[in-house]
């Protein structure tokens, strides 16, 4: 059994404004292997881009990585020197970001940006920097990469930009990507082709890889673990298949049942009743509890992240059974 | 850990889920707390306002009338400061040239400059109000032909044009006033009108206009309250700015006459006794329209940060 | 990208024709024309005969006429104190002010953007701090009494550097240039400095306010995310963002500064156009003003043209639009 790629132990990103302390990860913990892909789900505000930042030491202040462990290839990212930590970015973990358009600086052209991507870490000649960016370009599917080099990002559509920031991810054929709701800003359409051709990518090269979304459709068909975040946390990790087909934590039952498409024609559609809570303001013990229809007195302490059985983990005090039938919504 | 969902179902809402919070502090208050949350901002409102003081009891608190040949004596010309007079009076500050207390002096030089500028100030705020209240409400070619014009006299700096004016106009206040104004009014026209637009698409305009308010009614009762702020925060910085050109145009030769110095006029009175050594006839001058432009721009600044919405968040 | 520059250059001369136009009615219509530009002592049959020499008995349109023929040809009137052609003194006067305005724009630009954007990139750092104060100083301070305490230190009590005049100059292609010879530059040095300390402090100001606002957009993250050290990042992607609003405003300052250069020029006894405009308007030689303020005109001009061109220059996104793709 290989080590793991990467090992994230109880990682902390508080962020300390004058309203108080947000605690954007409060104590997560996942790993990933060689190769794998992991879906990192979870609504806006649960924490699950903070924590793509703060594996590569990219959060901005306010913020700060005050707790835990983040080891990669055995070594603590979190105690790394700067200037070891730059040479890790871009060359053994690249980020891609959720708008093309804020990704790539609008007054620089194509072949800057993604040559200094290259020159900075290998030390190798303008030209053949070039040659690599442009074939980096045709193996994403962008046409004429020549004249597209040239080019402006503005100049480019939506789906087009973002696959040149995949070509920039895969330029040192990394260990891991972190993407962070890459295809969010995009056509639906758009979103399928850029699964597929980041998923023949990770295949082909044996990229591991996080794919950070709040859609559930989205990294249904493309991960092989999920791990969802609720409110700074890790509720629930484990293999797709276990996840969403037998799910043990209502909130991630919640969320499977709130995807549209699994609603009969006619039916109100199911939601979770209530809002994602304020990071500035958690509730005691367990965070889903306002929401939560199964909760009770013992949910006021904070449930720990159990194994439920190997490789599947809960944080809940009631964990659903695996034949609990679906709950029609009130 | 259990498996077993607990027998207790979960009953009404958990008691730590909080009611409404309260209203908190009126808008009033919230001004007040942010801008005294900054202590060079108060410290400089206090200089401000014992600079006002200054200017408008100048002939009650100065030791001597500068201006009243009677109380002035040639004798006493040039004398550092700490020295006395002839009579015994302290001259704090020293004397000028013509023998002048130099503190008296400032005194009335504040007063004239203060005068000057804080004048010219209303008077182009009044003018470039309506202007920008005008283009703003009617829109359309009306309001393009106005932003023409403001943006054509903006394009020039304010100094050619307040000398190009006096060029024109030839010397004395009122002639200084009109020229100060000239250079300002179009600052306060395009900062209203910025402010009127944004106001103008809200919905409690449309619905003034469709109950059929008079147009009057609209923009004074309903426009201007929301145009203050960043009124007030320019037309604190355009009077330093006026101050400080008043004061430069003096010290030019082409402002205020003689007989009613301004403190520009005073330090360019100075000019020529500094390379000989007597530095005090400029420099303390220097330092009160120093003190006052800087209090006058800190107030101001902080009034920008206290006001500007986006800092609210 | 050639027919926007046609554009722009119809814009400016519709421009210059409505400013000759504004110049003359105000010159005679405000005042009284036959004072404006006849010298003030002349008796009465020196102003008759110059009434009719000046054409100012002939309709105003066909003085308007005269003028605009006359100002094409370079014949803006004579000076009353130096009998010379107005537009010949304002010409020869012209370099030293240039000189002096480039070099305290040179000044604002070289320390200013560095300040600037350290301010911004580490804004409660103590220096940062203190470079902020020294920006409201400075443009808070007025200009001609900074210009008197600079003398007073460094001319008269320290000695370093002299108080007033400009020094040798060095012929350029037959512009007289001073900052080429070392008296040349510690003459210039100080009256720099004074004429730049109010644009320095606007430089710092519109230098942090950029950098706050670069430096939290995404593609500086992603910039870091790709690898690049942190001085890379700076120097080329924050800067070049930053550089478009920089640039705009100092152009469109450098106007002002050419204006303001009046002031700095009176104090230090400077000998360019400034001081000229000056003593002319004390004297009341009101055909210098007038050359003054055409030559003024056209210079704004000239420097807002070549503003725009730059800002298409450094925004591709400006220049793909006005080139219609």
């Amino acid at each position: 059994m290989s080590e793991p790629l990467l090992v994230v132990e109880e990682l902390q990103t508080h962020f300390h404004t004058r309203q108080g302390t947000a605690r954007a990860v409060d104590g997560v913990s996942f790993q990933v292997d060689q190769g794998q892909i992991l879906g990192l789900v979870g609504e806006s505000g649960s924490g699950k881009s903070v924590t793509g930042f703060s594996i590569l030491g990219l959060v901005d202040p306010p913020g700060r990585v005050v707790g835990g462990e983040v080891r990669f290839h055995g070594e603590n990212l979190l105690a790394l020197p700067p200037e070891r930590m730059r040479k890790l970015r871009g060359s053994r973990i690249a980020m891609i970001f959720q708008d093309p358009m804020m990704t790539l600086n609008p007054v620089l052209r194509i072949d800057t940006q993604m040559m200094e991507a290259v020159l900075a870490h290998d030390a190798v000649s303008r030209r053949a920097a070039r040659a690599r960016c442009r074939e980096a370009l045709a193996r994403v599917g962008i046409p004429a990469p020549e004249e597209r080099l040239k080019a402006y990002p503005h100049q480019f559509s939506g789906g087009m930009r973002q696959r040149v920031a995949i070509a920039i991810a895969f330029l040192h054929k990394p260990d891991l990507i972190i993407a962070d709701e890459p295809t969010t800003a995009l056509d639906v359409t758009i979103q399928a082709q850029i699964l597929a051709e980041a998923q023949d990518l990770c295949r082909d090269s044996g990229t591991a890889m996080i794919w950070i979304t709040h859609d559930l459709a989205v990294v249904a068909g493309l991960a092989d673990r999920l791990c969802v975040m609720y409110a700074g946390r890790v509720v629930e990790s484990g293999d797709i298949d276990a996840v969403l087909d037998h799910p043990r934590h209502p909130y991630t039952r919640g969320l499977i049942d709130s995807v549209p498409s699994r609603n009969r024609r006619g039916q109100t559609l199911a939601q979770i009743p209530g809002m994602a809570p304020s990071l500035l303001n958690l509730p005691s013990g367990c965070a889903f509890r306002p929401r939560c229809p199964q909760r009770t007195e013992r949910c006021k302490q904070a449930p720990a992240l159990d194994e439920l059985r190997p490789g599947h983990r809960v944080r809940c005090f009631h964990p659903l059974r695996i034949d609990t039938p679906v709950e029609s919504p009130a | 850990m259990s498996t077993i969902i607990d027998g207790k179902p979960a009953t009404g809402p958990l008691p730590e889920e909080s009611t409404e919070s309260p209203l908190g502090p009126s808008p009033l208050q919230r001004f007040l707390r942010d801008y005294f949350s900054n202590p060079v901002a108060i410290g400089a409102l206090l200089v401000l306002l014992t600079v006002i003081l200054i200017a408008v009891f100048a002939p009650t608190i100065s030791p001597q009338n500068p201006y009243d040949l009677g109380q002035v004596d040639i004798m006493d010309s040039r004398l550092p400061p700490g020295s006395e007079s002839m009579g015994g009076m302290p001259f704090w500050l020293g004397t000028d040239g013509a023998g002048r207390d130099m503190l008296s002096a400032i005194f009335y030089g504040l007063r004239t400059s203060l005068g000057v500028g804080v004048m010219s100030g209303v008077i182009a705020l009044l003018i470039g109000m309506s202007v920008g209240l005008t283009a703003a409400y009617f829109g359309g070619r009306v309001d393009n032909l106005i932003m023409r014009v403001v943006d054509v006299q903006l394009s020039f700096p304010a100094i050619l044009v307040a000398l190009i004016l006096l060029a024109v106009l030839g010397k004395g206040i009122d002639k200084i006033i009109v020229a100060l104004v000239v250079v300002q009014w179009a600052y306060y026209a395009r900062t209203v009108r910025a402010s009127a637009l944004v106001e103008r698409r809200r919905e409690y305009v449309e619905a003034a206009t469709c109950l059929a308010l008079s147009h009057r009614r609209i923009v004074f009762r309903h426009l201007l309250p929301n145009c203050l702020p960043p009124l007030i925060v320019v037309g604190t910085l355009q009077t330093a700015h006026a101050i400080a050109l008043e004061a430069t145009l003096s010290f030019l030769g082409i402002g205020l006459p003689i007989t009613e110095p301004s403190l520009g006029l005073l330090i360019s009175n100075g000019f020529e006794y500094m390379l000989s050594g007597s530095y005090w006839i400029s420099f303390f001058p220097g330092i009160a329209l120093l003190v006052t432009i800087v209090s006058i721009n800190l107030v101001g600044d902080q009034l920008r940060d206290v006001l500007n919405p986006r800092l609210e968040r | 990208m050639s027919a926007f520059i046609i554009r722009r250059l119809l814009q400016s001369v519709v421009v210059l024709f409505v400013m000759s136009l504004l110049v003359f009615f105000g010159v005679h219509v405000v005042g009284d024309p036959v004072y404006m530009l006849i010298a003030p002592d002349a008796d009465q049959a020196d102003i008759q005969a110059a009434i009719e020499a000046l054409g100012l008995d002939r309709p105003i349109y066909e003085q308007y006429w005269y003028f605009l023929v006359n100002a094409l040809q370079g014949d803006l009137g004579n000076s009353f104190i130096f009998s010379e052609p107005a537009l010949k003194l304002i010409l020869q006067r012209m370099p030293a002010t240039l000189e002096l305005a480039f070099a305290a724009m040179f000044i604002a630009v070289v320390l200013g953007i560095p300040l600037g954007v350290y301010a911004g990139l580490k804004p409660e750092s103590i220096p940062a701090r203190a470079i902020m104060a020294g920006s409201i100083l400075g443009f808070s301070l007025p200009t001609f009494w900074v210009g008197l305490m600079l003398i007073m230190v460094f001319a008269v009590m320290l000695g370093w550097l002299p108080s007033t005049g400009r020094g040798d100059t060095v012929a350029v292609l037959g512009v007289p240039l001073s900052f080429l010879t070392l008296d040349g530059l510690s003459h210039l040095l100080l009256p720099a400095l004074n004429l730049a300390l109010f644009k320095l402090s606007l430089v710092i100001r519109l230098a942090r306010a950029g950098t706050r606002e670069v430096v939290h957009q995404d593609y500086i993250k992603f910039a870091h995310a790709k690898g690049l050290s942190t001085r890379r990042v700076i120097l080329v992607h924050l800067m070049k963002n930053i550089m478009i609003p920089v640039v705009t405003v100092l152009g469109l300052e450098l106007g002002g500064v050419i204006a303001f250069a009046v002031v700095t020029e009176t104090v230090f006894a400077w000998p360019g156009m400034g001081k000229l405009l000056i003593e002319a308007i004390q004297q009341l030689d009101r055909p210098v003003v007038v050359a003054y303020l055409m030559i003024t005109v056209l210079m704004f001009i000239v420097i807002n043209l070549v503003v725009d061109l730059l800002y298409s220059v450094l925004d591709p996104r400006v220049r793909l639009k006005e080139a219609g793709q």
